[in-house]
């Protein structure tokens, strides 16, 4: 609350006990050298590594090379299937993966709030390091930044990532046209109706996980099947609904969802009864929507048994009516689905 | 999902509107008081399957959209007071009030907070003694009690930092506002089934009978709305004019006797005005005397305004006649241009419960939605 006091923030160290980040360790110099080679370095450093310079040099590669930037500011820092730095690893490298690219390489600059428990910031760090080695990534990079309390809540997480495109990249949302099939690699809704319930302590069995994953598995399952994709995105903030609208937008085709054919899980239905929204609308952070030529589906979802063992065909692309979205209803009746123009949840990645 | 599917059920739907059609002789005017029941009635496209039958009133029942502009604003004063913190629900927060909302107040500094239950702002009061909590009580009779609970827990914590703003309604006196009202065409009504979970449907017999409506408790669910629907018209086609409870799964004719007692102990009606509809005698809730130092606008020193309030919003929002029943929501001049829930103009676009969110969810654009047939 602003009430229009101010405080100077003094980067001297101070006389708080050692169990919590200072602005002293963030200032360069010993103390954030002594907090890169006691917290950080042992946890996300690659083995044999001693050189720190300002930049990582990174070796060539054959093909061209995905980018990609993202920053996490979720609260709470843990919840039940994943934390930020979970988060930050698969969420920087779904990015890359969905455009066709094999994610290898990322880099992570933290921005600490003064007096955050050392523990919590090393619970997250290891969380990353086994976020990273399970994606198939290595943190090349990173800084630090510690701010004075107030200013950021606990911890942010900014990412960079660089990945390998392994060709064909799909083409993406401009091409697709009228017959494409429409589907999803798994239950929907899962992530904010995650990070909702426990931000509230809302008290629902079964306790709602994050689906917070890496989709390089699924993308790359796809690319050895042959299929021929036209485009993926990983359903973040804004869900499903999100990606129809700005792909309908991109082809100037319809997007026709059938609201009986998508997986949700029950404790994610439960909470979105209870709380009047739609999982369409709710971020999913293990979660893509892929268009596929038509007749690809069947191929695809075979090619995935054992990957996305819950994928199904939700729709397909049909020419351009008066809504960019429709969704056919419990009854069997059509309708416009909204864009989702808000947060339902703030502050879920 | 339990008590969810099974009144989804498309096949059951569909014999339930060919009976519907098949009993009624002539087109029936009916009003479905709660908001939530409006949503169900278009998200399913119940009222437009039975347009040539049944002609639905969008009734008051959205308690984000009936609580005065004025209440909103004194709310966000209070969020913008040096010491206090305005605690509320959700979907109040994007509500325009006149000098904006409460998400407007907190982006400008002001201390909001996003509550799921007024016991949550109990206990941030708790937490911190030296804030003054006020908490927005808004709602129909359905969330009353769960104020009513925070205030005697905060009496018997000895809270000094804790209050509420009340801007509580009580339905069945808009209920009758609306049957008295010159010019009135509803002819029966789908009571609201959650407000009744709670007070019972034994009092509406009056009303019925009075005023020659029939008013069926009816819930949420596809099913739901079609069996109150197909009540209220048999009742009609016969004449009759009495109350039925179609949600027998959640009401009782006496309601919750517990959650009554604890409101009867707990408020007092009042007059209240609703927003776009002027004074509703007895429509309102205010804490009695022995809670009154719970009451924000005592604590705050607010000077008293009820009567005197325009009846309609500064900014040419025709919000009123929507929740009077008398403009559908497709019919004003600034739906989806001006109006939209990016931009609202008044709180039935952007309350969740709002009649003119409804429509402009799920019945926008008007013209055929699929560019081609999808087979079923």
């Amino acid at each position: 609350m602003n009430d229009g006091s101010w405080k100077i923030a003094c980067p001297a160290t101070s006389s708080l006990p050692g169990n919590v980040l200072t602005l002293a360790e963030g200032e360069g110099g010993r103390m954030t050298r002594r907090l890169l080679d006691e917290t950080i370095l042992p946890r996300l450093g690659r083995p044999g590594c001693c050189k720190l310079g300002d930049s990582a040099i990174l070796p060539r590669v054959q093909g061209e090379l995905a980018f990609t930037t993202d920053s996490f500011v979720v609260s709470p820092l843990f919840f039940p299937g994943g934390d930020i730095g979970t988060l930050a690893v698969y969420g920087t490298a779904n990015d890359l993966a969905v455009a066709g690219a094999r994610p290898k390489w990322i880099g992570v600059a933290l921005i600490v709030e003064e007096g955050l428990q050392r523990d919590v910031l090393e619970a997250v760090l290891d969380s990353l390091a086994r976020a990273a080695q399970r994606a198939g990534v290595s943190v090349m990079a990173g800084d630090t930044k510690v701010v004075p309390a107030g200013a950021c809540d606990k911890l942010f997480v900014c990412t960079s990532g660089i990945g390998e495109v392994l060709p064909p990249a799909p083409p993406g949302p401009t091409a697709l046209l009228p017959g494409d099939e429409l589907f999803v690699s798994g239950p929907i809704g899962q992530h904010g109706t995650a990070v909702f319930a426990a931000r509230e302590s809302l008290d629902v069995k079964p306790v709602p996980q994050s689906d917070c994953g890496p989709l390089w598995p699924a993308v790359a399952a796809l690319r050895e099947a042959g299929v021929a994709v036209r485009a993926m995105r990983d359903a973040t903030r804004g869900g499903v609904s999100a990606v129809a609208h700005e792909w309908a937008d991109a082809c100037q085709a319809t997007l026709h969802l059938d609201e009986a054919c998508l997986p949700v899980l029950p404790e994610t239905r439960a909470l979105c009864e209870l709380l009047g929204l739609d999982p369409l609308h709710i971020a999913c952070e293990g979660a893509m929507l892929v268009a596929v030529e038509p007749g690809q589906a069947e191929r695809a979802l075979a090619a995935w048994r054992d990957v996305c063992p819950r994928a199904a065909i939700v729709g397909r692309v049909i020419s351009r009516g008066a809504a960019p979205v429709v969704i056919r209803r419990a009854l069997g009746n059509d309708q416009p689905l909204d864009e989702p123009w808000g947060a339902p949840f703030p502050r879920i990645c | 999902m339990k008590y969810v599917d099974e009144y989804r059920d498309p096949h059951l739907a569909r014999r339930m509107i060919a009976d519907i059609r098949r009993r009624a002789t002539r087109r029936w005017t009916i009003m479905e008081v709660c908001g939530g029941q409006t949503h169900g009635l278009l998200r399913h496209g119940i009222e437009e399957e039975l347009a040539d039958v049944v002609e639905t009133i969008h009734g008051p029942g959205c308690p984000v959209c009936v609580t005065h502009a004025d209440a909103i604003d004194f709310a966000c004063e209070l969020a913008r007071t040096p010491g206090c913190a305005l605690a509320s629900f959700g979907d109040m927060l994007r509500v325009p009030a006149s000098r904006g909302s409460l998400l407007d107040a907190r982006a400008a500094g002001g201390a909001v907070r996003a509550a799921y239950s007024p016991l949550d702002a109990v206990r941030l009061a708790q937490r911190d003694p030296n804030l003054q909590v006020v908490f927005f009580a808004v709602g129909f009779e359905t969330t009353a009690p769960a104020t009513a609970l925070a205030v005697r827990q905060a009496a018997a914590l000895g809270l000094d930092n804790f209050s509420m703003l009340v801007a509580h309604v009580r339905v069945q006196p808009a209920m009758e506002a609306v049957l008295a009202s010159p010019g009135n065409r509803v002819q029966a009504f789908l009571a609201a089934g959650h407000v009744c979970a709670v007070m019972g449907c034994e009092s509406y017999a009056s009303l019925a009978e009075r005023y020659r409506a029939p008013i069926v408790v009816t819930g949420f669910e596809p099913l739901d709305l079609l069996a109150g629907m197909a009540a209220c018209v048999r009742q009609l086609e016969a004449g009759e004019a009495h109350v039925e409870n179609r949600y027998a799964r959640s009401v009782r004719p006496a309601g919750n006797p517990a959650a009554r007692r604890l409101l009867e102990e707990t408020f007092e009606a009042c007059d209240r005005p609703w927003r776009g509809m002027g004074v509703v005698a007895a429509g309102g809730l205010r804490l009695r005397d022995e809670y009154r130092r719970f009451d924000a606008e005592f604590r705050f020193r607010r000077p008293a305004s009820a009567v005197a309030l325009p009846a309609v919003d500064a900014n040419d929002c025709l919000a009123g006649e929507v929740l009077a029943g008398r403009l559908k929501p497709t019919a004003c001049p600034h739906f989806g241009s001006a109006c939209t829930p990016e931009t609202p103009r008044g709180a039935p676009m952007v309350s969740s419960e709002g009649a003119c969110a409804a429509y402009f969810r799920y019945r926008r654009p008007a013209a055929a939605v699929a560019g081609e047939e999808v087979a079923r």
